[in-house]
């Protein structure tokens, strides 16, 4: 199958799916052609990186070493930041049409239930904290998206055998089926999974802690009158001494991972015949399911000291690894291609300096530091390493029972929330007052907006993405002023990145001609802490790199050079 | 504010004896799941991570034998097993 032919085919099993390997021209060519970028690994962050430098107009070659798409849910859980990126990559409400919304999560000791906690407790926000969606549906998607794109030219059956850093270009041997051919890279970004082989092929290594301790992943097909909640187990009765987490998928496919234990020989456990026990158990005797599919797995917290060698860049599982609890792997795999796509746009303009790539791996660096923190805590939580860690575990379950505070402790998962990059070197330190979460380095929140033509909106949606966004925040009757400080802050930035100025006149007060859309409920003011004057400067990733309540235009010019690494 | 550790009970004896009864016909099993419960229910009530760091500490530092602190060796190694949620590539 060629690429184009996907979205014409309606209910399309994407696990089957098999694309042609097509011979290039770059094969023939008498010396290596050059690639501004290269990226290997058609997973999800590798197909999200190259939509997001695609549309900054930067060409892209992508390659993968296979011809399919993932099989079995894998990833599965999609968080509300992924999405946000997602809807600007043009495929967010394709993965929320399909996928299963959810926000809150429940956890049973035994047979009753402990806790529950709402990830999303404050509403005025478009997507939910999490969808469910199987991996091959988002690499499914995702791929489509990469149909429309004429700037990325996805090869499939190129294997990277070779890799050789040059003065100005890293020389890359792929492996066809046709033979060997070379090209060059002005970049070249290793999205190719945990196993990856740029890594290996540039001699480096992912280290870290490995957990001693095996789950077994089931997609059932069932039916089943539970709610789309994320419910976890300790020592329920159906699986006793072990923990147990279900999800519900789309197409009526429910996942179930069961904690086996170290001893547990994975070739036996992942076999039909032995799986069925666990799912009776869970079940009942007579219910009636197919097993979609089944692996077994465990796991490390690990990651390379380094996403940055020279001009070989890795990002996602390639770069870093975590345990699944939490669902931290593709979602800050998805946040390090959106860290880096606006970089690379910018450095291959000739916008920003080489450097501005350094602070990609800083800041993802520091983003999989976090990841890892909270996923080996969990880890130890339910996977307790030895008797008195397992002692105190049991003892935090038994006391939250009855004991508000010991819920508190009990660590099913800390679920994927993007990194607040608090100590980015792209950031402006605050010169004025502010209260709330919209610091320098918070991912930007989204409000719910009203435009221009009266109708409702999202604040996120309206952010073009590539470029600077300032929101400056106004009274709708004073439009003069308005207008001025945004034109102020236009003139400002001319000649040093691109500045989408969005100009907010605050609840209450009319858009009229200037405003770009309007408050509605007074959440943008409440979230970002602004008052009429108040500018929030948002880097093209949507993270806040500076605040003012009234800036002139050499602060601006001042930011903007700090967020390039030009300061 | 620091860990006190100069006499605060208004009781001693009487909290010492009614922790030994706490304990009463318990195994040893049971007793150090008891005690395990005991430390998380006072860690709550005091709250503070620096008061509780420093009881960590006094409470290791009072070991019958000088206790070494092992540095923790991570596991290290690039065969580490991949997560199967992984990416496949």
């Amino acid at each position: 199958m060629k690429l184009g032919d996907l979205s014409s085919q309606p209910n399309l099993d994407y696990q089957q799916v098999r694309f042609d390997y097509e011979r290039s021209p770059d094969q023939d060519a008498a010396t290596p052609v050059r690639h501004p970028v290269v990226i290997v690994g058609a997973g999800p962050v590798g197909m999200a990186l190259a939509i997001d430098l695609a549309q900054q107009n930067v060409p892209v070659l992508l390659l993968d070493n296979d011809t399919s798409l993932s099989v079995g849910s894998r990833a599965l859980c999609f968080a509300k930041r992924t999405l946000e990126i997602f809807d600007r990559l043009g495929v967010g409400e394709r993965m929320m049409q399909k996928g299963v919304s959810w926000n809150l999560g429940k956890v049973f000791f035994g047979e009753d239930l402990l806790y529950e906690f709402n990830l999303l407790p404050e509403s005025g926000h478009q997507r939910p904290a999490f969808i469910n969606l199987q991996q091959y549906y988002v690499e499914g998607y995702l791929a489509e998206r990469i149909a429309q794109l004429p700037l990325i030219q996805l090869r499939w059956a190129n294997k990277v055998a070779g890799v050789e850093q040059c003065t100005d270009h890293v020389l890359v041997t792929i492996e066809t089926p046709d033979g060997n051919y070379q090209i060059e890279a002005g970049y070249l970004v290793g999205c190719d999974g945990a196993r990856s082989a740029v890594r290996q092929l540039i001699g480096q290594e992912s280290k870290g802690r490995i957990f001693r301790d095996r789950f077994l992943i089931a997609d059932i097909k069932m039916p089943m009158d539970k709610p789309a909640e994320r419910w976890f187990w300790f020592d329920p009765p159906f699986h006793r001494n072990q923990s147990v987490l279900l999800h519900m998928q789309p197409d009526g496919v429910w996942r179930i991972d069961f904690q086996l234990g170290w001893d547990a020989d994975p070739e036996f456990e992942k076999r039909p015949e032995n799986i069925k026990p666990r799912i009776d158990a869970l079940l009942g005797q007579d219910a009636r399911y197919t097993l979609e599919w089944a692996s077994v797995y465990t796991f490390a917290c690990l990651r390379m000291d380094a996403f940055r060698h020279g001009r070989v860049l890795f990002a996602g599982d390639s770069a870093h690894g975590v345990s699944p609890f939490g669902a931290r792997g593709a979602n800050s795999g998805i946040q390090d291609a959106e860290n880096l796509a606006w970089k690379l746009a910018l450095v291959l303009r000739g916008q920003a300096g080489d450097r501005l790539l350094d602070s990609y791996a800083e800041e993802r660096e520091f983003a999989a530091d976090e990841n890892i923190l909270n996923s080996t805590r969990a880890t130890d939580f339910i996977t307790p390493k030895s008797e008195i860690s397992k002692l105190f575990r049991d003892a935090t379950l038994h006391l939250a029972r009855k004991h508000p505070f010991a819920r508190s402790l009990v660590n099913s998962g800390r679920l994927s929330v993007p990194a607040v990059l608090d100590a980015s070197t792209l950031n402006t330190a605050d010169t004025d007052a502010f209260e709330g979460r919209m610091r320098p380095g918070a991912p930007a929140a989204d409000a719910p907006v009203r435009l221009c033509d009266g109708s409702d909106g999202w604040l996120l949606r309206q952010l073009h993405g590539g470029e600077f966004v300032a929101l400056v925040f106004g009274d709708g009757n004073h439009a003069a002023e308005l207008r001025a400080a945004s034109d102020t802050l236009s003139r400002a930035a001319e000649g040093i990145a691109p500045l989408q100025v969005i100009r907010i006149a605050a609840q209450g007060t009319p858009a009229g001609a200037v405003a770009s859309l309007v408050d509605s409920e007074g959440l943008i003011a409440q979230r970002y802490d602004m008052e009429p004057g108040s500018v929030v400067l948002l880097r093209p990733d949507q993270h806040v790199c500076a605040r003012w309540r009234r800036p002139s235009a050499d602060a601006l010019k001042a930011a903007l050079h700090t967020a390039l690494a030009a300061a | 504010m620091d860990l006190i550790t100069t006499p605060h009970f208004a009781s001693a004896d009487d909290f010492y004896e009614a922790l030994i009864e706490t304990h009463r016909d318990l195994s040893v099993e049971e007793s150090h799941a008891l005690n395990a419960r005991l430390v998380l229910l006072l860690a709550n009530h005091i709250g503070t991570i620096d008061v509780l760091r420093q009881a960590l500490a006094a409470a290791r530092d009072s070991a019958p034998a000088p206790v070494q602190v092992q540095p923790q060796t991570p596991q290290t190694s690039s065969q580490a097993p991949v997560p199967a949620h992984a990416a496949k590539r």
